[in-house]
């Protein structure tokens, strides 16, 4: 094998911090749920035309337990919202979340009583993208975002906050 | 039949006093029906083998804030067998400590079930001899009623809170 030859002879020295969010931010899992029509523009992200696979991140976890990623794809309605911070509750650390969409970043077109005004009133939210719904290269830039963001991240004892936020009052 | 021959025939079978007004928009009549005769009517309509209204599309209300009475409860009729429609709506005031109530059509149209309950939480109108009267939409501890014309379009952190508040 070319790698191994290339290698045979030499010690690599690099940073075990970069290493690990190189890892993470490599093969980061997002969680396969929906909330509203963004979870449609997520899906075309998902599909051959935009192809997330290419970023390490073509397997859609079903369980929040092997999933890293979250992303609020759609419009959290109060009678939602408990169910969404359970799931966020029962994916293992470390675990991101990104806000799509108008909805999930302020309760876009729907200022109303029925329906949580941000998730980040909630959750801890790591990449906000807009757009009504954004488009899939607007997600795939988020991701590309959140990316780079993890990459500048203290992967060892990492003072981010990762927990359910209380509501406001 | 259409909406003028059915507005007769309603009117050959009940009194002024029970059909109140008629009011004709774009070729559909709209019959105001007194709110403590409406179980009689909508059975007469079910049950009239010439009217033949055996389906109930939907029953909905309006808030006519700050008209008196204050809500209608209108209920839009559909024969499968003779395939026409009609509209009745009964007049409902709103008591002083702002509840309202009208008797449930459930026993006529099961299918009111869910109509009514909606109805119910969303204007805050009590469908009597509703067999099952919980919450449809809401969650089950909210008091308000969001639909209500003075209800703060976006809730208060009070009111409609964003979880459940435990203990509370």
């Amino acid at each position: 094998m070319g790698v191994t030859r290339s290698l045979q002879d030499s010690v690599l020295v690099g940073r075990l911090e970069w290493f690990v969010n190189w890892a993470r931010k490599s093969s980061m899992w997002p969680l396969g749920f929906g909330l509203a029509c963004c979870a449609l523009e997520m899906i075309a992200a998902f599909v051959s035309r935009y192809d997330l696979s290419r970023f390490g991140m073509e397997v859609a976890r079903p369980s929040p337990r092997q999933a890293d990623l979250m992303i609020v794809a759609g419009t959290a309605s109060k009678k939602m919202l408990p169910a969404v911070l359970r799931i966020y509750e029962q994916m293992a650390e470390p675990r991101w979340v990104i806000a799509m969409g108008a909805c999930a970043c302020s309760g876009g077109i729907y200022k109303n009583y029925a329906v949580v005004q941000g998730i980040d009133r909630h959750l801890p939210v790591d990449v906000y993208i807009p757009g009504c719904p954004p488009r899939p290269e607007a997600l795939l830039d988020g991701i590309l975002q959140l990316h780079a963001k993890v990459m500048q991240e203290q992967s060892i004892r990492n003072p981010r906050i990762t927990h359910i936020k209380a509501a406001p009052r | 039949m259409n909406q003028e021959s059915m507005k007769e025939r309603l009117l050959s079978r009940f009194d002024r006093d029970v059909v109140t007004d008629a009011v004709e928009f774009r070729d559909q009549i709209s019959l105001t029906v007194a709110k403590d005769q409406i179980i009689p009517v909508c059975r007469f309509l079910k049950e009239d083998p010439e009217l033949g209204f055996d389906f109930l599309s939907f029953v909905a209300a309006v808030d006519r804030r700050p008209a008196e009475p204050r809500f209608e409860v209108v209920y839009q009729l559909y024969s499968i067998e003779h395939n026409h429609r009609f509209r009745i709506k009964a007049l409902v005031e709103e008591s002083a400590d702002g509840s309202a109530s009208i008797d449930s059509v459930v026993g006529i149209w099961p299918t009111a079930d869910w109509h009514e309950r909606e109805t119910a939480e969303m204007f805050g109108i009590t469908f009597k001899g509703h067999p099952d009267p919980r919450k449809l939409l809401l969650p089950e501890e909210w008091t308000v009623h969001p639909l209500r014309k003075d209800f703060p379009l976006e809730g208060t952190e009070q009111d409609t809170p964003d979880l459940p508040v435990k203990g509370g």
